[in-house]
């Protein structure tokens, strides 16, 4: 297993004519969680935008970086290819399209980007029918199309399955809580918390509540207000900031 | 208005009536070429041709005439195309306008295909659903050489499709399709037409990387071809058809489908566009009876300087009738389709239903869809939906599989892959289905990944 950092040092980003996020740092480890905390409007999924690089939003400065590569210069694809996933808060209807294409092309050969890039798995199917078992999702899922008629839970369920095919090197999770009942909560969780054991995978869950990191075990917990990292700690702050209310960091 | 040449030199009257065939044919024959020659040539300051190339058109650049069709028999690769479909109840494929001696399949009680020659009523079905002769449509009732006519008696269940294949013959040559279908009342068949140039690298054939003649060193072979569908749907019956074109990319196909849906009939078309330089299909359905019901579907690729042109009307005649059109379209490179489609419910057809949909993915900058749906509403107690959608790949979803790592080509590519999936799902006839998916497959370079 190797060990790697995604650091974010100083991120100011946002949409055209609006600053959302003033100056984030923060780093990631292999192996660590780290939790992502914040009012409505504290520039949480922004973060996670800019991160994997999304059409509409802009950098205005700082850095990230995966393991010594400098994401904010690469497309999105090749983000990811680095090693960088992002499971969405909103996943997006891709009519027509199955998981097992969109899995099949994106461990199709590129050219690699970053160390574990393009490693390949050969059964695509079997893998994801393992995945699927994990969390308790219904493999006839698998040949439908991309989040398509998908319920809330489900497409939780069907962003974490892609995780768990992918591998990626570090996860940011948008609200990937949102929409799961409590057992689906659980099987997500404990299949995100295992892969920072299976291979070391950094995650950096963003969150509004407190019952995710129930089961997800942060390292470190961040509190973002109005675009900056206010309040870092571990994981008593996430129960801090549950019972008071953000009213402090604001 | 655009003034006829002062003489036809191909289409003319005297070669019409040249064509061997019966008395009344010669007559029917005559009469529609003398109408075809008395009136203007169409031009795009006409409603229905607005939008169209048809102003380029030069008819006498083309000839026509039995070529020496002695002997003429399909490739091995039509002949593959053709078993590709799978069983069938019957097959009619003509080279060059020749009929061939394709093998034939063993009789299916209840089923006849014959020429005109061969039928006692051809009098009557030759021009029967057709009823608006115009244009090319008179064209066609002058000029087509072997009307087919596909009789399905009432009652009989015809499990396998009828086959129509009309192989395009060489270059600079005029094609004259004319297919007649009676579907018995009660009865139930399904038909297949394709129009091929087996040079034009579509369906698989002759390209085996799915890439079309355009820009190969030898000029692509121009056809002109006007094919006239009559497809008359009797009280109960259930008919599927489906309609592929896939001709060379300098041809110009100028096609009429006609249908008339008795009461409590059933009618589903599915119709694909590839090749043409002008491709334009007139989809008339008349729902005449109680009840009946149109299934419209459509699915058309464009790319280099390709126009494809669909005008549709689902005409309401009677009561509780329902038609439900759904026409998707991509245009790549400089490709310009146009879809433009009225929903009409006459007075007295209460309670009925109505769907239009159209939906164009424009993938290059030169490239252009233009939509046009409308309505004309006779009657109050109706119900009628039209929608039609022209933009790019969705932004959402090219950075959704993006960001799965997956390189923006392919992403497009599996984007306008899947927004035709659902669509060829529909293809009524399932070895249809399976062409027309590889086709588009080959289109959007989805076989490619």
């Amino acid at each position: 297993m190797s060990t790697g950092e995604l650091i974010i040092d100083d991120l100011r980003a946002g949409i055209p004519g609006q600053e959302i996020l003033r100056g984030v740092s923060l780093t990631v480890r292999s192996g660590e969680v780290h939790a992502v905390m914040g009012p409505n409007g504290s520039g949480k999924s922004t973060l996670a935008h800019v991160l994997m690089g999304r059409p509409g939003y802009e950098v205005l400065g700082g850095s990230v970086s995966l393991d010594g590569i400098d994401l904010l210069s690469l497309p999105t694809w090749q983000r990811a290819r680095a090693g960088l996933f992002l499971g969405m808060q909103h996943p997006i209807e891709v009519p027509g399209v199955s998981l097992v294409a969109s899995l099949s092309a994106a461990r199709a050969p590129a050219a690699p980007v970053g160390p574990g890039a393009g490693a390949e798995r050969p059964d695509i199917g079997a893998r994801m029918e393992e995945e699927a078992d994990r969390i308790g999702f219904d493999r006839k899922m698998l040949r439908r199309a991309l989040n398509v008629d998908l319920s809330g839970g489900e497409r939780k369920r069907n962003e974490t399955l892609q995780l768990g095919v992918l591998r990626p090197r570090f996860a940011v999770l948008d609200e990937i809580d949102s929409g799961l009942d409590v057992d689906a909560l659980e099987a997500v969780a404990r299949r995100v918390e295992a892969a920072t054991t299976e291979w070391g995978m950094g995650v950096l869950a963003i969150t509004h509540f407190h019952r995710l990191l129930d089961v997800l075990h942060p390292d470190v917990v961040h509190v973002l207000s109005a675009g900056k990292v206010v309040a870092t700690g571990g994981d008593e702050l996430a129960e801090i900031v549950d019972r008071t209310g953000y009213a402090a960091y604001r | 208005m655009r003034e006829r040449p002062d003489i036809l030199t191909t289409f003319t009257p005297q070669n019409a009536a040249s064509l061997p065939g019966g008395a009344w044919l010669h007559q029917r024959r005559a009469a529609a070429a003398e109408r075809f020659a008395s009136a203007p040539l169409p031009t795009d300051k006409d409603e229905v041709w607005r939008y169209s190339r048809i102003d380029q058109l030069d008819l006498d650049r083309y000839r026509f005439g039995p070529t020496d069709g002695s002997g003429a028999t399909p490739s091995a690769l039509v002949r593959a195309l053709v078993d590709g479909l799978g069983p069938r109840a019957g097959l009619v494929m003509t080279v060059a306008g020749t009929p061939t001696t394709a093998a034939a399949v063993g009789p299916v009680p209840g089923l006849t295909v014959t020429g005109l020659a061969g039928h006692p009523e051809a009098e009557t079905l030759f021009g029967g659903t057709a009823t608006d002769p115009s244009d090319f449509v008179l064209l066609n009732e002058a000029f087509a050489p072997d009307p087919v006519i596909i009789d399905i008696a009432p009652g009989t269940v015809v499990g396998d499709p009828v086959v129509v294949v009309h192989v395009v013959g060489a270059s600079e040559s005029a094609l004259f399709p004319r297919t007649i279908v009676r579907c018995g009342a009660s009865s139930r068949a399904s038909v297949v037409e394709i129009v091929v140039d087996p040079a034009g690298g579509l369906l698989g054939l002759d390209a085996p990387s799915g890439t079309p003649a355009t820009g190969t060193a030898a000029a692509p072979p121009r056809h002109l071809v006007v094919p006239v569908t009559e497809l008359q749907v009797e009280s109960g019956a259930d008919l599927s058809v489906v309609s592929i074109q896939a001709t060379g990319p300098e041809t110009w196909y100028l096609a009429h489908q006609a249908s008339r849906i008795a009461a409590g009939a059933v009618l589903t078309s599915f119709t694909v566009a590839l090749g043409g330089s002008y491709a334009r299909v007139r989809t008339d359905s008349a729902l005449t009876g109680v009840s009946a019901a149109s299934t419209l579907r459509a699915a058309y690729f464009g790319q280099g300087d390709q126009m494809l042109d669909f005008r549709t009307l689902q005409d309401h005649q009677a009561p509780r009738t329902t038609s439900d059109l759904l026409f998707m379209g991509a245009v790549a490179e400089q490709a310009h389709s146009v879809y433009s489609g009225l929903i009409r419910i006459r007075r007295g057809a209460v309670r009925s239903d109505a769907r239009q949909t159209n939906h164009n993915l424009v993938l290059g900058e030169g490239a252009r869809a233009d939509s046009v749906p409308n309505l004309d509403i006779e009657e109050n107690d109706v119900r009628c939906a039209h929608g039609s959608t022209v933009g790019p790949v969705d932004e959402d979803q090219r950075y959704y599989l993006e960001s799965r790592g997956i390189e923006p080509e392919m992403a497009e590519t599996l984007i306008v892959a899947g927004f035709f999936e659902d669509i060829a799902d529909q293809v009524p006839v399932p070895g249809a289905r399976r062409l027309i998916s590889r086709a588009l497959a080959a289109r959007t370079g989805a076989d490619r990944g």
